[in-house]
């Protein structure tokens, strides 16, 4: 059978009424383009919290002391302070996936330069701090190695505190005092911002770590946590792993015994962050899919006017011999040919409307062709879902009595 | 001359002539009951049809004539008995084959011509072999062919409403003939045409069957159309009243 004449029937149709046609097709191209337009938001909402998160470091492993509530009967050390910044410098050296760490203790104390004084928080880190936490150094420099070891009394300025204090002029080669020791500042770090939980990045001074549990800490050698960075984003969980092995064999735990530490990473945050605006995007392509619905709905109803205006022409094309099969398609690749024609419009219609509110809000673009492929497909089965109903009723028609239809 | 066939004939209806029946009906019924009312348009008819006959069904609305050529064009099927076309018996047939049969074995042509309208007359020729699956070089051969016998190849482009009644129930008779049918028939073919136009047609029709020997069975209720064929049959209340040869009409 030429079915392709039969196809080519449907298209003269729906070409022979543009008017109605386009006002049809309006409803799936509404659809379609809600949908792109949501899932590709979505998608660039989810790679800019991606974003987000990775600029937090996403290979990013904490580690940290265990809490007091954490520590079972079985314990065999009596010290609370099992974390040693020795441990990290085993990490460095037996764990594979680890790439660069450094332990981390901190406080908060006032500081003071002049007659300004500012709250913040004290935090000490080891030499690879800018580079664990992706920090950049806006002026001066970073402590290094030697500084470690000397437990100095340097400090490098939070922009935020480098704002309170200084009010803008070069404070490198200044000096601040913190309970009442006196900190030569060597550097500022590069402003952050306020994180995703509304604190400010910026809001703190970086010493040496030894120099916070010499100094403030009374010489403790335990520190309370440290930071490590895998080797890439994929290595972070084969990190965690290596690190608990470490430690639980470097705390001599027992294989009944509760790890005395805790490791997490911010990939678990992320994949959090991640399926809230999973959760939300799936709300809006649900919502857009019901106008997809809607649009399906008026084409069913524009097919069933079809059918029965054109009846006559039913019976006529019957009598002269076609089959029920043939009529069916006929109607069929008509609502078919709509609801392509409208998912082609709205995707390229949602395509632009992503685009211009991604320019807007500045999220990156992320109109996957899998999306268009998946657009175009779903158009043509609600053609399909919502055509064969009119299309059934057409060739189910009496030819008789659709000859008589006036 | 005269020669009655009662309506309640033995099972081997004779056929008229002595050339071979294409068409035989064998105690056809057609009951239409719908719980209310219960009609019988068809009760117990049985004749045959010749290949080369011009038959005329004559007859009141409500003798069961239009029911019978609807029967015979296999756009119906009979409650009961049967209808051999070809020797097969098609009254079981599936809507799919009594489509098939009517692209292959049958040509309509109606009253008021039925033509799709908005389409061109080589379009409205060319419909019936495109549920044929008729090759494009051969359906173009096809439909010249048939716009030259009946003299419209001049107005392939032109769309039915562009034409005369005349014209357009030529473009009827040009898209029945296409698929190259045994039997053609024609439900009150001049009911809407003038009495010149009518004659036109009837002699085209006449014409048809006599040059190329094709079957044609035709409803009418006036007896100067009727006259151009070569047999009559009467129906009266769903059975047949008389079934006569006549001398046709000539020019």
């Amino acid at each position: 059978m030429n079915y392709w004449m039969i196809v080519k029937i449907s298209l003269k149709a729906l070409n022979r009424n543009k008017v109605r046609s386009a006002l049809t097709m309006l409803g799936i191209i509404i659809g379609v383009a809600a949908v792109i337009a949501m899932v590709s938001l979505g998608e660039g909402a989810q790679r800019q919290i991606q974003q987000e998160i990775s600029s937090m470091g996403d290979n990013t492993v904490w580690v940290r002391a265990g809490s007091r509530r954490s520590w079972g009967v079985r314990s065999a050390s009596g010290s609370k302070n099992t974390l040693k910044a020795s441990d990290f410098d085993a990490m460095m050296r037996e764990c594979p996936a680890v790439k660069l760490v450094s332990p981390s203790a901190g406080t908060v104390a006032q500081v003071v330069f002049g007659n300004q004084n500012w709250n913040t928080q004290i935090r000490g880190y080891n030499e690879h701090y800018p580079q664990l936490r992706s920090w950049t150094i806006s002026q001066g420099t970073f402590y290094g190695k030697e500084h470690v070891d000397a437990a100095a009394r340097v400090a490098v300025l939070g922009n935020t505190v480098w704002k309170e204090l200084f009010s803008g002029s070069d404070p490198v080669g200044q000096t601040i005092r913190v309970k009442n020791l006196s900190f030569q500042i060597i550097g500022v770090l590069g402003a952050k911002g306020y994180n995703n939980w509304g604190r400010d990045q910026d809001d703190c001074i970086v010493v040496p770590y030894t120099t916070v549990q010499k100094k403030f800490l009374k010489g403790a050698l335990s520190v309370q946590s440290g930071v490590v960075q895998a080797v890439n984003a994929r290595a972070t969980y084969a990190a965690e792993k290596q690190i608990k092995a470490l430690l639980r064999q470097r705390h001599r735990l027992g294989p009944f015994q509760d790890d005395d530490f805790m490791v997490h990473n911010l990939s678990e945050i992320a994949e959090a962050a991640e399926s809230t605006s999973r959760i939300m995007s799936y709300l809006l392509s649900g919502i857009a899919a019901i106008s997809l619905l809607v649009g399906g709905i008026g084409i069913m109803n524009i097919m069933l006017v079809a059918v029965s205006e054109r009846t006559r022409e039913i019976g006529i094309r019957m009598a002269i011999g076609a089959r029920p099969s043939h009529v069916r398609i006929q109607f069929l690749s008509e609502s078919i040919a709509l609801c392509i024609l409208g998912g082609i419009f709205g995707l390229l219609l949602g395509v632009g409307i992503s685009m211009t509110i991604t320019t807007l809000v500045g999220w990156p673009i992320m109109v996957s062709p899998y999306s268009a492929v998946i657009s175009i497909i779903f158009s043509a089965a609600i053609g399909i879902f919502f055509g064969y109903y009119p299309a059934h009723k057409a060739a189910a028609l009496d030819p008789i009595e659709a000859l008589r239809y006036e | 001359m005269t020669n009655n066939i009662s309506s309640t004939i033995d099972e081997s209806a004779v056929p008229a002539h002595d050339r071979k029946a294409i068409i035989v009906l064998q105690d056809v019924w057609k009951i239409y009951d719908t719980g209310e009312i219960r009609v019988e348009a068809l009760r117990g008819v049985s004749l045959g049809i010749a290949g080369g006959e011009f038959v005329a069904i004559m007859g009141a609305s409500g003798s069961g004539k239009s029911t019978m050529l609807n029967i015979l064009g296999c756009l119906d099927h009979p409650t009961r008995g049967a209808y051999l076309l070809d020797d097969v018996d098609v009254s079981t047939f599936s809507p799919t084959e009594r489509a098939d049969i009517r692209n292959q074995k049958i040509g309509f042509i109606f009253q008021t011509f039925n033509l799709l309208s908005r389409t061109s007359v080589w379009e409205n020729v060319e419909a019936p072999m495109l549920y044929s699956g008729t090759s494009k070089t051969e359906r173009s051969q096809r439909i010249e062919e048939a716009l030259s016998v009946v003299g419209l190849s001049e107005k392939a482009k032109a769309l039915p409403n562009q034409l005369s009644g005349g014209q357009q129930q030529r473009v009827a008779a040009a898209r029945a003939l296409v698929n190259r049918p045994a039997i053609l028939l024609a439900d009150e073919p001049t009911g809407n045409l003038d009495t010149a136009t009518s004659d036109e047609i009837m002699m085209f029709l006449q014409n048809l069957n006599q040059t190329k020997g094709i079957t044609l069975v035709m409803v009418t209720h006036e007896a100067d159309i009727a006259a151009y064929a070569s047999r009559r049959i009467q129906m009266q209340d769903g059975t047949v009243l008389s079934d006569v040869p006549t001398q046709p009409l000539t020019h």
